[in-house]
């Protein structure tokens, strides 16, 4: 199923229509192709300007992938990425070959999962956070340091830290350089992989918080992949649900949270731990059986069938299609009208 | 609180690192007690000092760290001869780190289930051969009966045909049967006490419900004693009995859970709890955080070491007294000097 939402939606500013990236699995001598890992495999979604979108999934569900796909760090193996420019022009980044990508590079940037292996340790503050200014402005001396020294400031760090090493800094502030570079050339997308998931508690609600306030200053979109499920309801205005490289369910954080409609959607909130002792949900809650699909070989007809609790024999063969049941909720299941599936629990309603 | 039930009691335990750069207290003076049968979580940021604590317990301290004060009663029950239980009390931290007393009680009274289990089982023997050789060193056991007992602890951990897993190797297995075969291992001398350091944090949040579940489960069927350390306060919630919160090497905060979670007193429990977004109709309300960020090992503040980002601090009294634990009732104590920690003394 195809979305089509860039045509009719002036608001939507990214589309991705059938992506799919196969990696091949290589064996022998001679590297012959024995098969694929299906990591994204035939997912649509879209994103709407000055919006977040979550897109969440357990680890090897294909949404680092997808993340990396829509930067262009991939080559994808088939689909769209359609993406509108500011001059309300829609191009498919997949078609692109790498010198016309340069334009999109600086619109689109990613901010990396990991703060410590993403920071080239042999350069300054100056170098990695002026790099693509040097690249894509031709910045040099007086003026990029300005520069630099602004972008510091406004990720929350002093700027005399300029000459100094990544390794003089903390896992938070090594998150900030790491924004600050994602926004140096200031995009309109930014993918952030993970971003918050290496650091403390007390030190990612400063992160989340940046984020936010980076949002309205700059306008700024986000593409926000992450596996913590309080994280994303925290800072997203939509969410994408990802399951061995297909999209599950997608819809907006309200909706999806109490009202899911995906079984996946539903043992994936249940699992979450609630900070709050009084809540403990260890009688009622869904412990999914058995493990994550292998992606290089998936099960037949939904991939979720064999840890599925409403299981039937037509999910066993027969494949879903991710559809609209209206208010732009998506969802591929078979029974997603049919089942009454449990939400996040209503605070109000347990304690009283 | 019940002292006859008491498994381990830790009073004042210091464990100090001595580097070249100078002395990082990374255990500054920590006082708890464990109740049999209940899990006490232990929760704190990245180098506070919960995992130095943990391995402090089992003296498995990486040199140059040392436990250099304090003491560790760990409370032993055996069958004396007329059929009466006799308690010994062993202080665990005077025993010598490579001594045979403590080899005796590592893996056998307590046990430790590790935070990364790639890392922490070795790639080069089979599941079972690293299982075995904890049951066959503490027990005087057959091979033939070691291997049963093996297959046996990896059924009960829920690993799907453990008689064929059992020659398998480490990385035949996901992380969470990882996890699993881990917690099978510790769990094969039917330990007294067993400590869990961050277990489900490199997994999925449903590979960690599995988890919690498990462990739970196992803990009410062979009626064992947990210590849990995370830094998930959503983990804590739904397991912990007691909650001790750790900042800098001292805990600040010690209470049950529902007290720790419901009417917290010390600041930094206030902050920490306000900073974790809530899953639930709440959730889009804005992050308190707490400012600036956990202070350099060799550069402490002195006086309260939370000082610095505290927001309820009392200026020119906070940054020169250390607190001293404050009982505010029964089951509650905090570190914190707006209820009267300076009272003896505080020491600098």
């Amino acid at each position: 199923m195809t979305i089509d939402k860039i045509g009719q939606d002036k608001n939507v500013i990214l589309e991705v229509r059938d992506l799919r990236m196969h990696f091949p699995i290589q064996k022998g001598f001679l590297r012959r192709t024995v098969g694929y890992v299906k990591a994204v495999d035939n997912i649509n979604f879209f994103v709407r300007r000055k919006e977040t979108l979550g897109l969440v999934g357990e680890s090897g569900c294909g949404k680092t992938t997808t993340g990396r796909c829509i930067i262009r760090a991939y080559n994808p193996t088939a689909g769209q990425i359609l993406y509108r420019k500011s001059d309300d022009k829609v191009v498919d980044l997949v078609k692109f070959k790498e010198q016309e990508l340069k334009e999109y590079r600086r619109e689109i940037r990613m901010i990396f999962q990991d703060p410590y292996s993403s920071l080239n340790p042999r350069m300054t503050l100056l170098q990695i956070v002026g790099d693509p200014l040097t690249v894509h402005e031709n910045l040099k001396g007086k003026e990029l340091e300005d520069r630099v020294a602004m972008l510091l400031q406004r990720v929350g760090l002093r700027p005399e830290y300029m000459r100094r090493y990544p390794h003089a800094f903390s896992g938070g502030e090594r998150q900030r350089i790491g924004i600050a570079r994602a926004l140096a050339l200031e995009p309109r997308v930014v993918v952030a992989d993970e971003s918050v998931s290496a650091l403390d508690v007390s030190v990612r609600a400063q992160i989340l918080n940046l984020l936010q306030n980076l949002q309205e200053e700059f306008n700024l979109t986000y593409l926000f992949v992450a596996h913590d499920l309080s994280v994303v309801e925290y800072i997203c205005d939509r969410v994408a649900v990802m399951y061995v490289g297909k999209l599950v369910e997608l819809a907006d954080t309200e909706t999806l949270y109490l009202y899911p409609r995906h079984p996946y959607t539903e043992a994936l909130l249940s699992a979450v731990p609630k900070p709050n002792p009084r809540l403990r949900s260890r009688t009622n809650r869904i412990v999914l059986e058995g493990e994550v699909a292998d992606p290089a070989r998936p099960p037949s007809g939904c991939y979720f069938h064999p840890r599925c609790r409403y299981v039937q024999e037509r999910c066993k063969t027969e494949e879903p299609a991710l559809r609209d049941i209206g208010n732009d909720h998506f969802v591929a299941c078979h029974f997603a009208e049919q089942l009454t599936l449990r939400g996040v629990l209503d605070k109000e309603k347990l304690v009283g | 609180m019940n002292t006859n039930n008491l498994l381990l009691e830790v009073k004042g335990l210091k464990t100090h690192f001595f580097l070249d750069e100078g002395t990082v207290r990374a255990v500054d003076g920590v006082d708890f007690t464990i109740e049999r049968g209940k899990t006490l979580c232990i929760v704190g940021e990245s180098g506070c000092g919960k995992s130095v604590t943990a391995r402090s317990i089992l003296q498995i301290v990486d040199p140059p760290g040392r436990v250099v004060d304090g003491q560790m009663l760990l409370h032993l029950r055996r069958k004396g001869s007329n059929a009466s239980e006799i308690e010994d009390i062993i202080d665990l931290a005077k025993l010598d780190p490579r001594g045979v007393p403590i080899r005796k009680i590592r893996g056998k009274e307590i046990a430790m289930i590790f935070q990364e289990p790639m890392t922490s089982l070795s790639p080069v023997h089979t599941i079972g051969f690293q299982i075995m050789q904890a049951i066959q060193l503490h027990n005087t056991v057959s091979k033939q009966e070691a291997r049963n007992q093996t297959i046996e602890m990896l059924r009960l951990v829920g690993i799907p045909k453990p008689e064929l897993r059992v020659d398998g190797y480490p990385f035949q297995l996901s992380g969470g049967m990882r996890q699993r075969a881990m917690i099978a291992m510790a769990l094969s001398c039917h330990p007294s006490l067993l400590m869990a350091d961050e277990p489900t944090t490199a997994l999925d949040v449903t590979t960690q419900a599995q988890i919690l579940d498990l462990m739970l489960r196992l803990q009410n069927e062979m009626g064992m004693t947990i210590m849990f350390i995370t830094h998930d306060l959503g983990v804590v919630a739904e397991i912990a009995d007691d909650v001790a919160v750790m900042y800098l090497g001292l805990i600040v905060e010690r209470g049950n859970v529902d007290t720790i979670f419901n009417n917290p007193q010390h600041p930094y429990t206030q902050a920490l709890l306000r900073s974790i977004p809530q899953v639930g109709p709440k959730a889009r309300q804005r992050l308190d955080s707490i400012k600036g960020m956990v202070p350099d090992p060799y550069n402490r503040p002195k006086g309260c070491p939370f000082h610095t980002r505290c927001v309820k601090r009392i200026p020119g009294v906070c940054s020169k007294v250390l607190p001293q634990t404050v009982k505010l009732s029964e089951d509650h104590e905090v570190r914190c000097l707006l209820y009267g920690g300076n009272n003896h003394e505080g020491a600098l």
